[in-house]
């Protein structure tokens, strides 16, 4: 079953986020920048609390992707940031079908990183191949 | 210089428990990486970072954008991979409230024990003329 133009996908929400949340992704991704984990030290440099590294809203927008589609299926994730996530925050996570690509099979998707705002933090867009090569995406 | 990059099965599942993922092909022996999962790879593996060092201000650095391309299904366990950076561009404009913001964009290229091109990772940083503020994300 293949996306067709203009299909939305169903959303889907994170968090709301925790410190924790933060500190698991530090350590997943070696990343420790101080400013996204170390209260004092954020609030030394002038904000009002430690925020989420960029890189952890776009890691959820990468499961959202391939929890969709499997994450055998991604041929290409790409992300710009735009605001910043703070603690607290619930990011939704939506999908769209910007073209299909029938000759090589790539289905392109744009995605969105929406904090409960409707601030934007990230845009991203998406390829995906579009004739399933792995074990069947979770379900949910 | 090119560096290893072996692809360890604990750590893309810690890398998908962190991403938020209930997705259960993460959990198996032969899991491919999550599309984000090679922004560890310099962090954990580079043995030189000095090819790198753009001589940007690292407190009004940000990271722009971040692309990660993959020709066929993403590199799973069990994969040792070769990577090779460079500096790929840099450039100026105008920022929006004054300023000049530079930018650079960095290509992380992983191949297989073949040689084989498996990802190409693309980071675009920014320096801003002024320290950040809540606008934008830093690295």
């Amino acid at each position: 079953m293949t996306p067709h133009l203009g299909e939305r996908f169903e959303r889907r929400t994170f968090g709301p986020l925790t410190r924790t949340d933060f500190v698991r992704y530090a350590g997943a991704s070696g990343d420790f920048n101080p400013i996204h984990h170390d209260e004092i030290y954020a609030v030394g440099a002038g904000f009002p609390s430690v925020f989420s590294v960029g890189m952890l809203q776009a890691a959820i927008l990468g499961a959202y992707v391939t929890d969709l589609f499997g994450p055998e299926n991604v041929r290409r994730f790409a992300v710009r940031f735009k605001e910043q996530v703070w603690p607290d925050d619930i990011l939704t996570c939506v999908a769209e079908v910007a073209e299909v690509k029938p000759d090589d099979g790539i289905v392109v998707l744009t995605l969105q990183c929406l904090r409960q705002t409707g601030g934007v933090a990230i845009q991203g867009t998406a390829e995906i191949a579009a004739s399933p090569v792995g074990p069947e995406p979770a379900v949910g | 210089m090119p560096y290893e990059v072996p692809i360890e099965r604990g750590k893309v599942r810690e890398f998908a428990t962190a991403s938020m993922s209930s997705n259960p092909a993460y959990q198996q022996p032969d899991a491919v990486i999550p599309p984000t999962f090679l922004t560890t790879s310099a962090r954990f593996w580079m043995t030189d970072p000095s090819g790198i060092d753009l001589g940007f201000e690292p407190s009004r650095l940000l990271h722009g954008e971040e692309e990660y391309v993959f020709p066929g299904p993403p590199p799973r366990v069990g994969m040792t991979l070769t990577a090779s950076h460079e500096l790929t561009r840099r450039w100026e404009k105008a920022g929006r409230r004054g300023g000049t913001l530079r930018f650079a964009l960095m290509t992380t290229r992983y191949t297989d024990a073949d040689g084989t091109l498996v990802a190409e990772q693309r980071t675009t940083v920014v320096e801003t003329e002024r320290p950040p503020s809540a606008e934008c994300e830093r690295p």
